[in-house]
């Protein structure tokens, strides 16, 4: 690793791997740090070494990531695996931690973020019972370790859960159930935005074959579930729900939640990059310009984590972001940047109302953004309750930060990562407010647990 | 738990409280105590809650545990290896346990 980096790209899932390959094409150093100890993000997750025989069980969309991953390795992009970046500066400073073992502070003349999506918090009772999991976690099971979890009831809504169940039933995994939160209000909502989707029928057509076979599958399916609750004593062992008024239950050792995905925010907020609230996606954007530079000067944030676009969406970001960078490091001029984001735009503007549709479809009910249930845990890392949570807003706690100081909400290792958006939901709820004046709670590097023994290896002895 | 069929790899052995546990080359700590059986990661400080992995891609904290003598690691963002000694994390990680007082004579 060197001291310093013309660009240095944060993620390496679609946006990060397609910014850091083009980057590299127009001669700049280029340093890709990725968490993970293998390439691909979450949704190309181990594509390098995937060993499934049957390549049908995780599908062609998934397989697409070989192509940029061989991309990026005939670039001459300096791609640092298991490294985990736990500060961004306004001064483009950058503190990461290779391996475990050593810290290091680098600086780059532009730095892009592509930290990508995250499931959005699902609070509901019981939902921190062992063998309560994201769907997401399950997906990654099946992609890094080929693992099936036991008899799983998938519940939530949002095309990865269909997906991800279809994908069980191609692995020939068991599921026990589908209790799909999908309001049907939100259907009549989304029909008017069919017409200018059409431009992508073929991934509406794979949708629709998706939740075809599930329900010809003979699992149950349930839909417009209204609510759910965990049952268990020690560990997760049922799920009750109410459909059409009545409650029903279902035995099993796993449950699978989702409501979609949301921007991870934390390292973007905590190198001060401003957010908008977005009323439609229900989750913080980061305000960018169209070639994904944010309000902090040489800081780009490409791909989901400013706002969710999905897969195809986060490569084409990713490239208009180092096209950006490359424009501002006087690597091409404007003209070159012109003619190089003018197609992508146009491909991004033409994916635009299919994303809409998805949105305005799978937009979260209320109910389970917002806990009804006071015993509910709002803070998983501090143990805060939804209950705790509403007494100190009637206390007169008026926004998150104060709400930290009164809860410890927010305060855990995963620094609100799984409570963020609840909280600032809940305060809005209660004071009647836009979520957009509530705001999101301060975020501070380091963004990730960092040994203070490696923070202590940086300091100069002089 | 079921795998699905796949090119082989090579197995790796660790240990979980100190029960030996087989784990294929590539798995994260959380994939491998979770194929083998083992849901419970961790010991919550404040209610003393059992808890087990839920995000798999390290954003929730909840999969915490001991890796050689180390708390506070994130089981599904370790690879396993071989030898490895995981232990689930019982509460907070005493990081600077106390030191027995020396005797003066």
């Amino acid at each position: 690793m060197k001291d310093h980096y013309d660009i240095a790209v944060i993620g390496a899932g679609p946006a990060g791997m397609s910014a850091a390959s083009l980057a590299a094409d127009h001669r700049a150093s280029v340093v890709l740090f990725d968490e993970q100890p293998s390439l691909g993000g979450q949704i190309y997750r181990d594509i390098t070494r995937q060993r499934a025989a049957d390549t049908a069980i995780l599908g062609a969309q998934y397989y697409h990531g070989k192509i940029l991953a061989k991309r990026l390795a005939a670039s001459a992009v300096e791609h640092i695996s298991s490294a985990s970046v736990w500060h961004v500066s306004a001064e483009q400073e950058i503190g990461v931690t290779v391996d475990d073992e050593v810290a290091h502070l680098i600086t780059a003349d532009h730095i892009i973020i592509a930290t990508g999506a995250q499931e959005r918090p699902f609070p509901v009772p019981g939902w921190t019972f062992p063998g309560v999991m994201n769907v997401g976690a399950a997906q990654i099971l099946l992609k890094s370790s080929g693992i099936l979890l036991p008899n799983p009831v998938f519940v939530g809504t949002g095309p990865l859960l269909y997906l991800i169940a279809h994908q069980y039933l191609r692995a020939g995994g068991k599921i026990a159930g589908l209790l799909d939160t999908t309001p049907r209000s939100n259907l009549r909502a989304a029909v008017r935005h069919l017409p200018a989707a059409y431009g992508q029928a073929e991934q509406l057509w794979k949708g629709w074959r998706w939740l075809r076979d599930l329900r010809k599958s003979g699992i149950p399916f349930i839909r417009a579930v209204e609510d759910v609750r965990i049952i268990g004593t020690k560990l997760a062992e049922g799920i009750e729900y109410k459909a059409n008024g009545s409650w029903q239950h279902l035995a099993t050792e796993t449950v699978l939640l989702h409501q979609g995905v949301v921007p991870n925010v934390n390292l973007a907020m905590a190198a001060g990059c401003a957010h908008q609230w977005n009323d439609t996606q229900l989750c913080w954007h980061a305000e960018v310009d169209k070639l994904g530079h944010s309000s902090v000067e040489g800081v780009s944030i490409a791909g989901d984590g400013a706002g969710i676009t999905g897969a195809d969406g986060a490569e084409t970001l990713g490239a208009l972001a180092a096209i950006g960078a490359l424009t501002r490091l006087a690597k091409i001029d404007r003209n070159a940047c012109i003619k190089l984001a003018r197609p992508l735009h146009r491909i991004q503007s033409r994916r635009a109302p299919f994303r809409r549709f998805l949105d305005t479809l799978y937009q979260p009910a209320a109910q389970f953004r917002l806990p009804v249930d006071d015993t509910t845990l709002v803070c998983r890392c501090e143990e805060v309750t939804a209950g705790d949570i509403r007494a100190a807003i009637r206390l007169g706690c008026s926004g998150p930060n104060q709400l930290k100081s009164f809860t410890r909400a927010g305060m855990g290792p995963c620094q609100a990562r799984l409570c963020g958006l609840t909280v600032s939901a809940m305060i809005a709820d209660e004071l009647n407010q836009p979520v957009a004046q509530v705001g999101a709670g301060r975020l501070r590097a380091p963004v990730k647990p960092l040994e203070l023994a490696h923070l202590a290896a940086l300091c100069d002895p002089e | 738990m079921l795998r699905i069929a796949r090119q082989p790899t090579s197995i790796v052995n660790f240990y979980f409280a100190g029960i030996l546990i087989e784990a294929q080359a590539g798995d994260s700590v959380a994939a491998a105590l979770l194929a083998a059986g083992h849901g419970v990661f961790r010991i919550t400080p404040v209610s003393g809650a059992a808890r087990g992995p839920v995000c798999m891609m390290g954003v929730c904290f909840d999969c915490l545990v001991q890796i050689d003598g180390l708390g506070n690691q994130q089981a599904c963002m370790r690879e396993v290896r071989d030898g490895m000694r995981v232990e689930p994390q019982d509460g907070a990680f005493d990081a600077l346990p106390a030191r027995p007082v020396e005797e003066t004579p």
